[in-house]
Parts: structure tokens; sequence; C-alpha cells
């Protein structure tokens, strides 16, 4: 041991601190600064995407004409949709945690291209800026998923948006080469690749889907531009096209899209369960190879969109069975985080509430997704509310759960502060259970046959639009709250210390908040990142260098 | 290859790889992955070429012969030599002869412009036939149903690579000179080779578009 390295406390400020002035954060190159300005967008973008989602509920309160009429009803689900979808969930996890955690997990002092790090915030923004524009510029009514033939030939607006969304798919892009790079060349000595963390994988694996479907979504995008300015007529049967082209070309981005928003979440979930049960992972090897399987697997499964859009008999068995394949991948990480808990020391802390609201919702969500995937029932669900409430149930769910739970775990180590613990837990129950009410309703609803994208209803599906506008305004109030007290905490929270949570995790042991290049010395980590037998041994060593 | 770090003492942002080794191979890395992306760029196109080219097998067939061949033809020994003398640059900056590996990539980016303006002389004949994409598709000589759907391919394929000919010209010539203001040598020549890669990968995919859309 070093011992003038080891003492955290006087060594140098975090990176907070290092520089000061909006400038520096605008031009910063630091993967932690750029994560956090990445948090503080997306967050925006959340609220934006939150207030639309109630409007839509507040109209489907009464049937009829409540608050909008129906094309500002299209409006509206485009807005929250294009929002919540292309702005929040794909970027979330990954550009903001993944961005702030991925370097400081594996000993790195950056990523590996850090200047493109900062263009990809910069085209975000750019991408964002567009796509609102468009959005408010007059509203699109196409829905986020812009099915041609309609596409073409609605309002003007829609340009700016697909072109937005193809900026942003730039960002991405540039992320994931950023992050593949990172982790093949930037491993600190002894972080080997199967002493890489749990997170760091699952970023890994999210990194691969996006930077190979989402160039075409990108392309496909450009080309209902194209069909839009110059009637190229690829997508337009009057022209000999085919429109069903846009849908598996859309789709194989947008399946995969799925994972990408999921995947990191399944990090996160990960990283948690091992903290907050205190033992190492129930397999370390089959979260990985099923991590790697469903990034895999996600490519083959794109036509179970298109079950009734005339696709061969043989072509719907076989996405069928493929599709299913997916459920079985994430089946054993549930078994994983299950065995993990299994005989752990639990710890019922915020981030672990929202770890179990995390498993139950992905579970269900995923068993429905197993039914829809059926294609016989698919029949009889197709695009009805029960396609939602799967659809939300896995997102919103699975998703925006582990993006709470990350929120909360890896605060600390952001913002070198705790929040109150009681008003968390609080505060996740409340939400897991708004959630709840606001969409297992939707599973009847659909039940019954009301139809998706729809802003008027027949009298006797009012009870449940009702529990479900009831449980979104839960939903809404839960997040005013979580809001309320980290803002609050940013500037009066309790120092959080190195470790707050005692975990093994690679993150830790930095200090909180880190400093401008993560560690004070080059770290060593001689021990795998969630080994609970041999508490601190990494620690031990850290400064030894 | 992944270079051993040894415990090295905290160094300014700008060498915070530890060696150039390292950061070359993430450099290639980089490259390799963004390259992998473009591939897939153009997979979109090639699968909707593949789809019409079965709804309209006939069309598909017959449309070469309204193509001129011999000016596509020629493109593809215009790309070719370029690539050629890229990869000599690459290979003269490697041995340090910074001057040769300029006036190589000057050579290869007079090549691209010829490309360029061939393909432009190519698209004003269209242009006079009418072969114009989707809506404004008034070609009298090959009026069949889907050969607008030929022609809308054919502009958005060589358009889209044309565009990435035109990004490439710019490179090679920033290339260029920095070369020539002698940024690059036996011991740092990164950017070339990226600036090479890129330009094969363009040149390659010249190769899949000349004989889908000239040859029959
Ligand atoms: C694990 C993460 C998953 C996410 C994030 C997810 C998300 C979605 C989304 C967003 C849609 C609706 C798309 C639209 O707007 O039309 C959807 C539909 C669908 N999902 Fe999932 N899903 C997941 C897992 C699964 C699984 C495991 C299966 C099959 C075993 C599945 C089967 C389906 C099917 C068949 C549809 C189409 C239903 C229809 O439109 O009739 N999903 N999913
Ligand atoms: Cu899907």
């Amino acid at each position: 041991m070093a011992p003038s390295h080891a003492e955290p406390s006087v060594a140098g400020p975090s990176y907070l601190d290092a520089e000061r002035g909006l400038w520096s954060w605008l031009t910063t190159r630091d993967h932690k600064r750029i994560g956090v300005m990445f948090l503080a967008v997306l967050l925006l973008m959340f609220l934006l995407g939150g207030v639309f989602a109630l409007a839509l509920r507040v109209e489907l309160l009464t049937p009829g004409e409540t608050v909008m009429g129906r094309l500002a009803y299209n409006r509206a689900f485009t807005v929250h949709g294009v929002v919540m979808v292309w702005l929040f969930l794909i970027p979330s996890i990954p550009t903001a945690f993944g961005n702030f955690l991925l370097p400081l997990m594996i000993g790195a002092r950056d990523v590996a291209f850090p200047r493109l790090n900062l263009a990809s915030f910069y085209l975000y923004m750019l991408g964002a800026v567009m796509t609102l524009w468009g959005v408010f510029q007059g509203g699109v009514d196409t829905g986020w998923t812009f099915y041609t033939p309609y596409s073409t030939v609605t309002g003007r607006e829609v340009m700016p948006v697909l072109l937005g969304v193809f900026v942003v798919g730039f960002s991405t892009i540039l992320t994931g080469i950023n992050f593949i790079t990172t982790v093949h060349t930037m491993r600190a000595p002894g972080v080997t690749w199967m002493k890489v963390p749990l997170f760091v994988w699952a970023l890994y694996g999210t990194s691969i889907i996006q930077v190979l479907a989402t160039p075409v979504l990108g392309m496909v995008l450009m080309l209902v531009a194209l069909e839009r300015v110059a009637g190229a007529g690829l997508f337009d049967p009057s022209r000999g096209g085919d429109p069903l082209l846009y849908q598996h070309l859309f789709w194989f981005y947008s399946h995969p899209a799925v994972y990408i928003m999921v995947l990191p979440g399944m990090g996160v979930i990960s990283e948690t369960v091992c903290a907050f049960s205190r033992k190492r992972p129930f397999s370390y090897r089959v979260i990985v190879w099923s991590t790697v399987g469903i990034s895999f697997v996600g490519f083959l499964t794109w036509g179970h969109h298109m079950f009734v859009s005339g696709q061969s008999t043989f072509g719907a068995g076989a996405f069928s069975v493929l599709s299913m394949l997916v459920a079985i991948f994430t089946a054993m990480k549930i078994f994983t985080w299950l065995g993990t808990m299994y005989r752990g020391s639990l710890w019922v802390s915020t981030p672990f509430t929202y770890v179990l609201g995390f498993i139950f919702l992905l579970f269900f969500g995923g068993m429905s997704g197993v039914a829809v995937a059926v294609t016989s029932a698919d029949l009889h669900w197709h695009d009805t509310y029960f396609v939602v409430a799967h659809f939300h149930f896995i997102m919103v769910g699975a998703s925006l759960m582990a993006f709470l739970a990350a929120l909360h775990y890896w605060f600390p180590k952001m913002f070198g502060r705790m929040y109150p613990e009681g008003m968390g837990i609080g505060t996740a129950v409340l939400i897991i259970f708004g959630f709840i009410a606001t969409f297992l309703p939707q599973f009847l609803l659909g039940n019954l046959g009301m139809p998706r994208r729809y802003a008027d209803y027949p009298e006797a599906f009012q009870p449940l639009h009702v529990a479900s506008t009831a449980g979104a305004s839960l939903l809404g109030f839960g997040f005013l709250i979580v809001a309320v007290y980290l803002g609050w905490s940013l500037r009066h929270g309790r120092a959080a210390g190195r470790n707050p949570w005692g975990s093994e995790g690679y993150e830790w042991l930095s200090d909180s908040p880190p400093p401008e290049f993560n560690f004070h010395a080059p770290p060593r980590f001689p021990r795998p990142p969630h080994d609970y037998a041999n508490p601190g041994a990494n620690t031990e060593v850290e400064h030894a260098a | 290859m992944r270079h051993e770090a040894s415990p090295r003492p905290v160094e300014p942002r700008a060498l915070h790889f530890g060696d150039e080794a390292s950061r070359q191979d993430a450099a290639h890395l980089g490259m390799w992955i963004f390259l992998a992306t473009e591939v897939l760029l153009f997979s979109v196109l090639f699968t909707a070429y593949a789809l019409y080219r079965l709804t309209y097998p006939g069309v598909f067939q017959q449309a070469p012969a309204h193509m001129d061949v011999f000016l596509g033809t020629l493109n593809t020994f215009v790309l070719v030599s370029s690539s050629i003398l890229v990869a000599l640059a690459v290979d003269a900056i490697r041995n340090g002869r910074d001057f040769a590996a300029a006036a190589l990539l000057a050579l290869s980016v007079l090549l691209g412009i010829a490309f360029l303006f061939i393909k432009a002389a190519e698209y004003t004949k269209h242009v006079h036939d009418g072969a114009l994409p989707g809506a404004w598709y008034a070609y009298e000589a090959f009026a069949l149903p889907g050969a607008n759907l030929y022609f809308t391919l054919y502009w958005v394929m060589t358009g889209v690579h044309a565009v990435h000919v035109l990004v490439g010209v710019g490179v090679l010539v920033t290339l260029a000179l920095r070369t020539l203001a002698g940024e690059f040598g036996a011991r740092f020549h990164t950017p070339v080779e990226l600036g090479g890669m890129y330009w094969h990968l363009v040149d390659v995919v010249w190769l899949f578009l000349w004989p889908l859309l000239y040859l029959t």
C-alpha cells in the first residue's frame, strides 16, 4: 500500500468541481459530465412525454369528447410515443448511466473516443430539437411507428420528425461504437472478459444491437422522407411499391430496439440484485450468455408484429417460434436474479424495491409477450389495448423501473449525497402500485376488444378506463415526489461517502463523486466485481500502484 | 491485440490511453465497427432491390439495356484505380515517404472527382430520357410497370453512394493536406489508414452496385 494515496479525502477535487462554469460543462469531454448532461435532458423528455400521457388518460376518462378532439388525440399520442420511445427510453440508461459508469466499471480514465462522445450528445440535442420542432409545428398524427403509406401523405410536419429521429439514431450509433471500443481496448489490468461487471456486459450487448440495427432504421426513414419529397414509390402500392417492405425494415430495427430498451435495464438489475443480496450472482456466465443470446435472437423475431398483415403462414409460424426463444433467455435471467436473492441477506432499500417491481413486471409483461407471439391468439389481440398493456408492462415496467433503480442506486456515486430512504421506499411502492393500476385494466380492455389509438369508446368500457386513469394519476404523483426529494437531496442530502451500500462493484472503489480521471491512481482489480466472499478485497489494492 | 498497460502516472487527458499502440487499436476497432454500420445502411437498399427484382423479374433484367454500360464500367475502373492509389499511399506513409503519400492521395482525389463527373453525365442523360424516380418517371422507351421502381432504386443507391464518394473525397483532401504539412509519417499515420479504409469501403460498395445495376 502506498500511504500517500490511501486517504481519498485529500486527493483532489471531484469531477463536479474540477472546472467551473457553464462553458466548461458544454465543452467537456469527461464521460461523467456528459452522462449527467444526458440525464438532465432525458428527465426533461420524460416529463414532456408524461404530460402527454396524462392528457391522453384524461381524454379517455369518459366516452365521447372529453378534453380534445380526435385529431388532437392522434397528435397527442404521437407526441407521447415519439418522445417516450425515441427521445427517452432508447437512449436513457446507456447514455446517462452507461456514459457515467462504463469507464469507472472497467477502471478506465474515459471512453475510447471522448470527443465523439460529446458529439453524440450534441447530435442527440439536434435530433431532439428537430423532432420537437416538427411535433409542435402543428402536430404529427402517424404514431411513433410512421407506418407508410399514411406517413407519406399526412401533414408536412412529418419531415422534421423523421429527420430528427434519424439524427438521434446517429447519436445512438456513435455511443455504441464508443462503448464497444472502450470495453475492448481500455479494461484495466486484471479486468478480464469474465470479470467485466454485469452492467458493462449488458451495455456491450446493447451497443452491438444499436450498431447493427440503427443504420437500417436510418435508411428506411430516409426512404420515407424521399417518398414524401420525390414520390419515390417504394412503399406506395399505386406505383408498384410494397408498403409491407416498410414494416419489415421498420421492425427489423424496432424489435431489437425493445431490447435496446430492456437489456441495459437487465444489467442494472443484475448489479443491484448482487449488491442488495450481499451475494455473488447466481451464475455470472448464464447472465452473460443470455445477454448475448437476447442480442442475437432479438434480430430474428421482427415478423411477430406483422402476423395480421398478410404474412405467409410459414413465416408467421417461424416468427412465432423464434419469438418464444427470446422468452427463454429472459426467463434464464429472471431465474439468476431469484437465485441470487435466495439465501442472500436482503437489504430492502429504495433500489431494491424497484428491483422487485422490475422482476414482477418483466415476468408479467414477458408472459403476455409469449401470449401475443401465438399467432392465433394475436389475431384477437392485435392492435387492441392488450398489446398496449403488454408493451407498457415491458417498456415502462421494466425499462423505467430499472431506470429508477439505477437513479437511486448510483445517485450517491454521481452526486455524493444520500436521499431520504424512507421516502424512497414509500414512493417506490406507490409507483409500482400506480403502475399496476394503470396497465392491468388495459389487458382486460384489450381482451374485451377496445382497439388502440382510439379517442372514443362505448359506455361499457368506462369503469376500466377510469381505473386506468386513476392509476396514471398515482403514477404521475409518484414521479413528482421522486423529483422533489432527489432535487432536495442534491443540495441537502447527507454526504454519501465512498461506498454507502457496501457494494463490491468496481465503480464504488472510486470516490463519490469521482475525481476527474475516475481514480487517483491507475486501479487494479484482482477480484471479480461481485464477490461478496471477501469484502473489501479489491479496495485494499486499489492504490497499490 | 490488447496492450497490457503497466502502472503509470496520471497523465493529461490527451494521453489517457497510455500509449500510441493501444490508441491505434482503439481507432482501428472503432473504424471497423463504423464500416459495419455503413454496410448495414446499404443492406436496406440491397434488400429492397432483391424484393423488387423478385416482384418484377423481367423489368430488372431488361433495365440494364437502358443504362450507359460504358460509363458505368469506366467508373468502376476509375474507382478501383483510386482505391489502389490510396493503398499505395498508405504503404508510402508507413515507410516514411510522406511526399509520395501526399501525391498518391492527390491523384486518388482526382479520380474520385472524375467519378463524380462521370456520374453527373449519366444522371443528365437519365433526366433527358425522363428516367426519373417514382412519380416523375416518364421514360417512353422503357414503360413497363415496375420500371419506375428500378430507376427509383438506381437513383437512391447510386445517389447514396455518390454522397459517400463526396465525403470520401473531402476526407482524402484533408489527409493529403495534413500529410504535406508534415503531420503524418512513419511513426504516426493512423488517420491515413482510417481514411484509406473508408475509401476502400466506398469502392467495395460500388463493386456490388455495378453488376446489379448495369450488367445482367
Ligand atoms: C423484453 C422486452 C420486450 C419489449 C420491450 C417489448 C415491447 C413491445 C412493443 C413496444 C410492442 C408494440 C409495438 C407497437 O407499437 O405495435 C410489442 C408488441 C409485441 N410483442 Fe413485445 N416486447 C418485449 C418482449 C416480447 C417477447 C418476449 C415476446 C414474445 C415472446 C413479445 C411479443 C410481442 C408481439 C407478438 C407483439 C405484437 C403484438 C401485436 O401487435 O399484435 N414481446 N412488444
Ligand atoms: Cu417485437
